[in-house]
């Protein structure tokens, strides 16, 4: 970055990047916390964040202070005789158990968040889609609606329209309604992957040979969007995600338009096995 | 029989071996210890330097250096973490510091099998060989440290994954060798009098250490010959194709990468509880809760492998399970961290150079201890999982935890080992710029992981740009500071203030500190009896 360039984040900082409620589905300069949440798993995620962020500053506050004084009151000029002191039981077990009771306070809200993120209820999933991690693009398949099946590739950074983000920007969006509830397959089909949405909460691992689930409600229309997250080779850092979020009616129109600009003759799993062409016996 | 051992011990106490034989045949503990030393500063140096062409890589958005190789920056990644966990950490803190003073500490003459020492020390230098070299055969293994299939299998054609797999055969056999050789010399060589509960928190730390070591090292041993076999001989250990699966590499990993954390940082803890107790002029406060919290820490680096894979799809159970075990590991650590600033307390603290290092680490490896803690739950996690967060947290615990451990032990014992002191004021010079440095470098990134940028991408959108920037300053400022200390060991070594025999004072109360500096070639020749 220029310095020109960061005189320009820097007064994007001072302007608009902290306004409070400011929507944004990417990152954006000089943040410090995590991206909006779109979805009520990132909310979730956010709340106990923030409960663990008050308990972590706490603690090494403590600590900072304690290092402090010690350093203060107990330096050889202050203190030029030492205690002997080596021992104190009361002390020990105090130090034992108090983090224990600062632990179960963590533990409890953390095994609700983990339950909560990870129960996909059949009876209450409305839609499914398929997420296939390939050396160094994901493909899409929505087995619900028809023939659906697409590549979604980086935008190349000359190939960029005005407005577009370098590196996170794709040539087909994954296009999901909101309010929905929406079953994710994933896994990929050379090496690992890992299907990342921040804004959702998600980050599953795309693994070959294995078909991993999870869901998302979208709650909010907009774009979304998310990197590759698992070291995949030379491209990794160029298989972005882009999630665009749309109302139930604009999805269903879209998925008209899709059924005829991605119909695959031989149904959605001819893509299988192809990557496994640079496979050197 | 013990006659004839006898003339032979004295007839070798009379032979001190010239050149390049008392170097490439030495079976003595401090020259062995000096070359591993000497081993990790250089492999450091290497390490180092890659560490800062991946920040220049990164400083700004768009190809820098690397110039668009992609893979390349993927090499440099994966040999920055394996020299750095390999080559400079554990020679460091294991082969060179546990070389030198665990004998010296617990009064024995040397260590159990010398000769197997000389092997230890001797294979890491192929070792290190083979994994530079890989860098530069082919494309090179651009897989990252922990070397996940598939991408270190089908993913990498052509040697040079192999050769970094026989590098990492040959490190761990090193270390497996040295692990046996500490643990009988700690459990059997002890002078009379020293229990296992009047040791120095040092020898303890060693001993806990090598029993990690020996326990998790045949594991990684297993996974990456599994690997050398899916990859040349058509097994399919790790490839659904055969009916393999890729978690199972991920799992034999972890079960080693764990401990190995716990492997770098104990040895630091042990150091940090040495010098805490010297420069504050007072025994280390809850002596055996300081030993226990070692063992159980090392307990519990065995169990709570799984975190590292809480986005690989486990059902909630299990992720539930390494969630519970992972917090349970806060407990012994906070033990550790109280009863170093107890041990501080009430006494009379000089803060010399070794002093400030400790003092820095206990507060920055409570840093990184509590960003552990956020870690640890995996609903958190699933959103902070390979991001720069994650780099932020074991860099905190392993660059400045375990690094921070190196320079204490460093400062402390150079003046013991060469027979001459550094130069204080630089020492302080060069803690401050090393603090400021690697702070600078790293703190920002636990605002990138939370942002959502990911780890091991040699380019990042935009709005990325700010804090990289940031980081990368930082970076240069410890490069800085790192150079300085090379100039700190050469101004030691060929201008340095003659050492005496404990230059630090009543706090100084170890055996090391109790003979001359450099001490004599073979010590302990009559074992001290410790009361």
């Amino acid at each position: 970055m220029s310095f020109k360039k960061g005189l320009i984040a820097l007064a994007a900082l001072a302007g608009a990047g902290w306004s409070a409620g400011a929507f944004a589905a990417q990152p954006e300069p000089w943040q410090t916390g995590f991206q909006p949440a779109a979805s009520a798993v990132m909310e979730a995620v956010r709340d106990f964040y923030d409960l663990l962020f008050v308990i972590i500053v706490a603690i090494a506050a403590f600590v900072l202070a304690l290092l402090v004084y010690v350093m203060v009151r107990f330096n050889a000029k202050r203190n030029p005789v030492p205690s002997k002191t080596s021992h104190n039981t009361f002390l020990e077990m105090a130090w034992t158990a108090i983090p224990v009771v600062i632990l179960v306070v963590i533990a409890i809200p953390s095994f609700r968040l983990l339950y909560f993120q990870k129960t996909v209820s059949e009876a209450e999933m409305e839609m499914t889609v398929k997420v296939i991690g390939y050396q160094w693009y994901w493909s899409y398949e929505y087995p619900d609606h028809g023939d659906i099946a697409f590549d979604s590739f980086i935008v190349e950074e000359e190939d960029l329209e005005p407005g577009q983000l370098r590196l996170l920007e794709v040539d087909n969006r994954v296009v999901l309604p909101v309010d929905t509830n929406i079953r994710l397959l994933v896994t990929a089909e050379d090496v690992l992957h890992s299907w990342a949405v921040p804004a959702f909460g998600i980050k599953i691992d795309a693994v070959p040979g294995r078909l991993n689930e999870t869901w998302v409600r979208i709650e909010r229309e907009g774009v979304y969007y998310g990197q590759c997250s698992e070291l995949c080779g030379v491209r990794h850092g160029y298989m972005p995600v882009a999630v665009e979020a749309v109302s139930k009616d604009a999805f269903a129109s879209w998925v008209e338009r899709a059924k005829v600009e991605f119909a695959r003759a031989g149904g959605p799993d001819t893509a299988v096995g192809l990557a496994r062409v640079d496979r050197v016996d | 029989m013990a006659r004839g051992n006898t003339a032979i011990a004295a007839g070798g106490h009379e032979h001190r071996p010239t050149g390049w034989r008392r170097w490439l045949y030495s079976t003595n503990h401090k020259d062995i210890g000096t070359m591993y030393i000497i081993f990790a500063v250089v492999m450091g140096v290497i390490g180092g330097l890659m560490s800062v062409l991946m920040r220049m890589e990164l400083m700004e958005p768009g190809d820098q250096v690397f110039g668009g190789d992609y893979q390349l920056y993927n090499v440099v990644i994966t040999a920055h973490g394996l020299i750095m966990v390999f080559f400079l950490i554990m020679p460091a803190l294991i082969g060179g510091f546990g070389n030198w003073f665990v004998p010296l500490m617990i009064g024995a003459p040397d260590v159990a099998f010398p000769r197997v020492n000389n092997v230890s020390f001797w294979l890491l230098i192929p070792s290190a060989l083979l994994l530079v070299g890989s860098a530069v055969v082919g494309e090179g293994p651009g897989v990252g440290w922990t070397v996940y299939a598939p991408l270190s299998t089908f993913g990498h054609p052509g040697p040079a994954v192999d050769m970094a797999i026989f590098s990492l055969h040959l490190a761990g056999a090193s270390s497996v060798l040295a692990s046996i050789n500490f643990i009988t010399t700690i459990l059997n060589m002890r002078a009379p009098g020293m229990t296992l509960h009047k040791m120095p928190l040092f020898v303890w730390s060693i001993l806990v250490t090598v029993f990690l070591l020996l326990l998790a090292i045949p594991v990684l041993a297993g996974a990456i010959t599994m690997l050398l076999t899916d990859r040349n001989f058509g097994t399919t250990f790790f490839d659904p194709a055969g009916g393999g699966d890729p978690l199972l590499y991920q799992h034999l990993f972890w079960f080693f990468g764990h401990p190995e954390v716990y492997i770098l940082i104990l040895p630091a803890f042990g150091i940090v509880s040495q010098v805490i107790s010297t420069f504050s002029r007072k025994p280390i406060f809850g002596y055996l809760g300081m030993v226990y919290a070692m063992v159980a820490i090392g307990f519990l680096g065995f169990i709570v492998w799984a975190h590292h894979m809480y986005t690989v799809g486990f059902d909630p159970d299990t992720d539930a399970y390494f969630i519970a075990a992972t917090l349970v590991i806060a407990v012994p650590t906070g033990v550790k961290i109280f009863s170093w600033i107890a041990t501080m307390w009430g006494g009379s603290i000089e803060f010399r150079t070794p002093m400030l290092y400790a003092i820095g680490f206990i507060f920055l490896f409570t840093v990184g201890g509590v960003t552990g803690v956020v870690l640890a739950n995996a609903g958190v996690d699933v959103a902070l999982h390979d991001t720069y967060f994650v780099v932020g947290h074991f860099h905190y615990t392993m660059s400045i935890g375990a690094l921070f451990g190196v320079f204490a032990g460093f400062y402390y014992w150079i003046g013991k080992m060469s027979g001459r002191q550094y130069p204080e004021a630089l020492g302080k010079i060069q803690f401050w710029t090393m603090f400021v440095g690697v702070n600078l470098t790293l703190f920002p990134m636990h605002f990138l992981g939370l942002a959502g940028m990911p780890r091991r991408i040699p380019d990042y959108p935009d709005a990325f740009a700010g804090w990289n920037m940031v980081s990368s300053i930082g970076s240069y400022i410890a490069a800085a500071s790192a150079l300085l200390f090379l100039y700190i060991i050469y101004r030691t070594l060929t201008a340095g203030e003659r050492c005496a025999e404990n230059p630090w004072g009543e706090g100084a109360t170890t055996l090391e500190w109790k003979m001359s500096s450099p001490p004599p070639f073979h010590t302990h020749e009559e074992l001290p009896v410790i009361k």
